[in-house]
């Protein structure tokens, strides 16, 4: 990669001094070593202290730099500058209330994450070593456990814009999967009855949006297949 | 001006893997506790961890705690506090266990146990050959790992602060510790929160570096906090560099990639590390192999065009391995470096990865400091476990997998050390009238300076200056000069300048107040690097050269000695190593090879 200049069009709002939200054209020259969208976020911020953004661990595995880019969730930190159409558009993810900037509020999208019981449940008194559990069960988990919590694809649901409140949307079924998958949790029942509800689970209309912009490469909407079908197996 | 006060038995400051192992203890015990996080919970930069977790586990092969003391010691250089690298490696089984009870997605053996990966520096029978002795999830151990805390919190009804900044600590003129003051970054607002018993759980501050593994946010608060109320910091010359961060992107590449088989090689296609390591080779400890790399590439046998950096190779392992064991390294090489290490080799180069130093603790994760007589006498109140405290159980070199376990055990123990006192009636002690003074004029000063440096420019003069002068291998004269200019940085940091006046989540001003953080730790380590004058583990010395009085310029008739850094006077007091283990016999001095 060579030394070049990118254009940007943020979404800017700060409620301690703007009536309304506005877009601010803005560029920044890159290093030939600038390869992420984060890396050029860092640069703009030397330039504009004023731009607000979430950032932590840089390399995709903390789930604090989801924005929308380009029209698309994803992590700023994970997308190649290089691949983006210019002017780059910089919003906040979709659905969410706005704090500041790309920042948003994700107080909704917790507590459906925390609706699931995030947990391990397992009554038995704990064994003195560990419990075992054979390869192939510990295998179920991958494809769930990754999960990063990053709201990429609960943003990107439109079942889950309509109703933030009442939906769990995918990044709370995926880790209700995982749970109900571990052969360590004896909760199955309980959590299948937690999501036997008109819009807990099944406002899910299998848009895929969600594998579609999940920065993980999971799966949500499999996941989502599998607790419908244990339902169903359950009903009959 | 007033600000609110938050009452509470107990405040931690920090949501990784420390604080929340901390937290588990006090909500389980039932006592009001406050967690407090820059970020969301498994947000935190242990879920970047991707190694593993070390314990005796035995599992595929036989082990013993013993044999992990022995390491452990041998890794620290010799630097670690025995009593509290005994007490660590006896735990080891107990809290790993207890992770795997919370729900840890731990890889597993045939027979169902949890899955175990040699790493470097971890042998058997005292030094023997390399030994499995790595718990982990993949290469995702610390994500696996952060989640299963953060989830048993969730289960305990912890209550959570997220996205509050602790900006400094508040003791009294007793040297008390009463809680800390806080920020709100949504809003701004600053608040006391007023605590028996205060826990630091900040993480570390690889930061300071240019070239760092570290997560963006590890900016050192909990040892700048400390700092600035009075608290020493202890063995802050002692930095790791990761033998293999992504050349270019700092990315980290488990050592784990080395512990299923992966190979460096120079330019030339060697695998070097035979001439420097002939018994463990690429699984040698970190400091070593981190030096034998920079040496390669200091004798012009480097890769690439500017040959500034060296490759690891796993070309020759079952790719089904490396997409079961190593998928999430596979992932990193494609993004970072553009390269599928299934094909081709690595580029990695040495990386400011961990701080060995930190906050003096005892191992019951009680803070102590010298006051009256007593070299180690307990500051009441306060508490510190995990990357920002110093046990000392690392001394001059961590081996890998250690710190995960660092982080569970001091976790705990600080934990309980803090019910055991309050439930042994430690009482609220009342709030200073200045208490939120300094937390107030530094908010101010930022926001009302103008004509300075920015942050960014600052930040940047004090990482170069830490590279350049306190780098893999150090010089006199070097890190004199060093000296000099991070004061200079220092001076020019008071003049900080920001635009951003904001109430609501202002993060130029938190990245100013971070950056301020970051220089305490800077000089502290600038400080004591030029005051010791041997070479010692991560430390070495080009005039402490391998002699054969000082076999790897190490002199511990001179410095086998922990050094206290007191930051009001920029002053150096050293402390004895405690040599003499709980209930095993001392392991005695010897030059360390692998
Ligand atoms: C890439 C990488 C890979 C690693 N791999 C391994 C490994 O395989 N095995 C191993 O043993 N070790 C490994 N390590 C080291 C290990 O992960 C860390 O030392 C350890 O996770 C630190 O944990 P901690 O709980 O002390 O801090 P952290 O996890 O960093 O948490 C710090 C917490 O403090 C909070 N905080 C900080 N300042 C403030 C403030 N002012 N106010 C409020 N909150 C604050 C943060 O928000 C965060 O919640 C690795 C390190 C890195 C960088
Ligand atoms: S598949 Fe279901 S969860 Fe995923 S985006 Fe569509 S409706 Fe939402
Ligand atoms: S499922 Fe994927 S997109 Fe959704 S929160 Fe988890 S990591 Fe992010
Ligand atoms: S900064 Fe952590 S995921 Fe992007």
């Amino acid at each position: 990669m060579s030394k070049r200049t990118v254009q940007f069009s943020i979404y800017r709002y700060d409620p301690d001094k703007d009536d309304a939200p506005y877009m601010q054209e803005i560029s920044v020259d890159l290093e030939p070593t600038d390869r992420k969208l984060l890396d050029a976020l860092t640069k703009l911020k030397a330039k504009d202290d004023t731009i607000a953004y979430r950032r932590s661990c840089r390399e995709g595995i903390c789930g604090s730099d989801a924005m929308n880019i380009n029209g698309k969730n994803g992590l700023a930190c994970l997308t190649d500058i290089d691949e983006l159409k210019q002017p780059i558009v910089l919003r906040p993810l979709p659905g969410l209330p706005v704090i500041r900037d790309v920042i948003v509020d994700m107080t909704q999208f917790f507590k459906q994450y925390h609706s699931i019981k995030p947990y391990l449940i397992n009554n038995d008194p704990p064994p003195e070593r560990e419990r075992l559990q054979s390869p192939e069960d510990r295998e179920e988990l991958n494809g769930l456990y990754e999960c990063i919590l990053c709201a990429c694809c609960s943003t990107a649901c439109p079942s889950f814009w309509w109703n933030p409140d009442k939906f769990v949307g995918p990044a709370g079924l995926l880790a209700a999967y995982r749970f109900i998958a571990d052969t360590r949790d004896q909760a199955t029942n309980e959590r299948l009855d937690n999501l036997e509800d008109p819009y807990r689970l099944f406002r899910c209309h299998t848009i895929m949006n969600c594998v579609d912009v999940c920065p993980k490469g999971l799966n949500p909407t499999k996941a989502i297949g599998k607790i419908k079908d244990m339902m169903l197996r359950r009903a009959i | 001006m007033s600000i609110p006060i938050l009452k509470f038995d107990a405040v931690i400051v920090g949501a990784g893997g420390a604080g929340l192992r901390s937290a588990i203890q006090l909500s389980e015990a039932g006592l009001k506790t406050a967690v407090l996080s820059k970020v969301f919970p498994t947000r935190s930069h242990t879920v970047a961890a991707q190694g593993g977790v070390a314990a005796s586990l035995g599992n595929s092969e036989e082990d013993h705690w013993h044999w992990h003391m022995y390491d452990t010691v041998k890794g620290s250089d010799w630097l670690g506090d025995q009593d509290a690298i005994e007490f660590m490696c006896k735990k080891a089984n107990e809290v790993v266990v207890e992770l795997e009870h919370y729900g840890m997605p731990f890889d597993r053996t045939d027979n169902g146990k949890i899955y175990q990966r040699p790493f470097g520096g971890h042998m058997s029978n005292f030094g023997e050959k390399p030994v499995r002795r790595s718990c982990a999830a993949a290469d995702r151990t610390g994500h696996a790992m952060l989640h299963a805390m953060y989830q048993r919190n969730v289960k305990a009804n912890t209550q959570f602060f997220v996205e509050w900044m602790a900006l400094d600590l508040i003791r009294d003129s007793e040297g008390h510790v009463l809680g800390v003051t806080a920020m709100e970054m949504e809003t701004g607002q600053i608040v006391i929160f007023h605590a028996r018993a205060t826990i630091f759980a900040t993480g570390g501050a690889g930061r300071i570096y240019y070239s760092s593994t570290n997560a963006f946010i590890n900016t050192g608060d909990g040892l700048g906090m400390a700092a600035r109320a009075g608290i020493p910091l202890e063995d802050m010359e002692f930095w790791q560099f990761h033998p293999t961060g992504v050349a270019g992107a700092g990315v980290l590449i488990t050592e784990g990639v080395r512990g299923e088989g992966g190979i460096l090689r120079n330019s030339s296609k060697e695998r070097f590390m035979e001439r420097y390591a002939p018994n463990a080779k690429d699984l040698a400890s970190r400091d070593v192999v981190s030096r034998a790399m920079a040496t390669e590439i200091k004798e012009g046998r480097g890769c690439g065009v500017n040959k500034d950096y060296v490759l690891l190779d796993v070309t020759h392992l079952d790719p089904a391995t490396i997409m079961k064991r190593l998928p999430g390294i596979r992932e990193i090489g494609i993004q970072f470096a553009g390269v599928d290490c299934i094909k081709e080799p690595l580029p990695v180069v040495p990386t400011c990865h961990y701080q060995m130093g930190g906050i003096p603790t005892h191992y019951s994760g009680r803070v102590v400091m010298p006051q009256g007589g007593d070299m180690s006498a307990v500051v009441p109140g306060f508490y510190a476990g995990g990357e920002c405290a110093c046990a000392s159980v690392h001394g001059a070199n961590r081996l890998g997998t250690n710190s995960l376990l660092d982080l569970l055990v001091f976790g705990k123990s600080a934990g309980d050390s803090a019910v055991e006192d309050l439930k042994g009636g430690r009482a609220h002690r009342d709030l200073p009238k200045d208490a939120g003074d300094l937390a107030l004029e530094r908010i101010s000063a930022i926001d009302n300076r103008k004509g300075g440096a920015s942050v960014a420019e600052t930040r940047l003069a004090m990482q170069r200056t830490m590279q350049d002068h306190a780098g893999v291998f150090r010089f006199g004269d070097m890190l004199k000069q060093g000296v000099t200019k991070i004061l200079e940085v220092e001076k020019a940091a008071r003049q900080m300048e920001i635009k951003d006046k904001s109430k609501v989540w202002n993060t130029a001003r938190i990245e100013a107040l971070e950056t301020e953080n970051l220089i305490e730790v800077a000089k502290a380590t600038m400080i004591s690097a030029e005051a010791r004058k041997e070479s010692r583990g991560a430390h070495v010395r080009d005039d402490a050269p391998d002699t054969a009085e000082f076999p790897n310029g190490r002199n511990d008739a001179e410095w086998l000695k922990h050094t206290l850094y007191f930051p009001q006077d920029n002053k150096i007091m050293y402390k004895p190593v405690n040599m003499q283990p709980l209930t095993v016999e001392a392991i005695e001095l010897k030059t360390r090879s692998y």
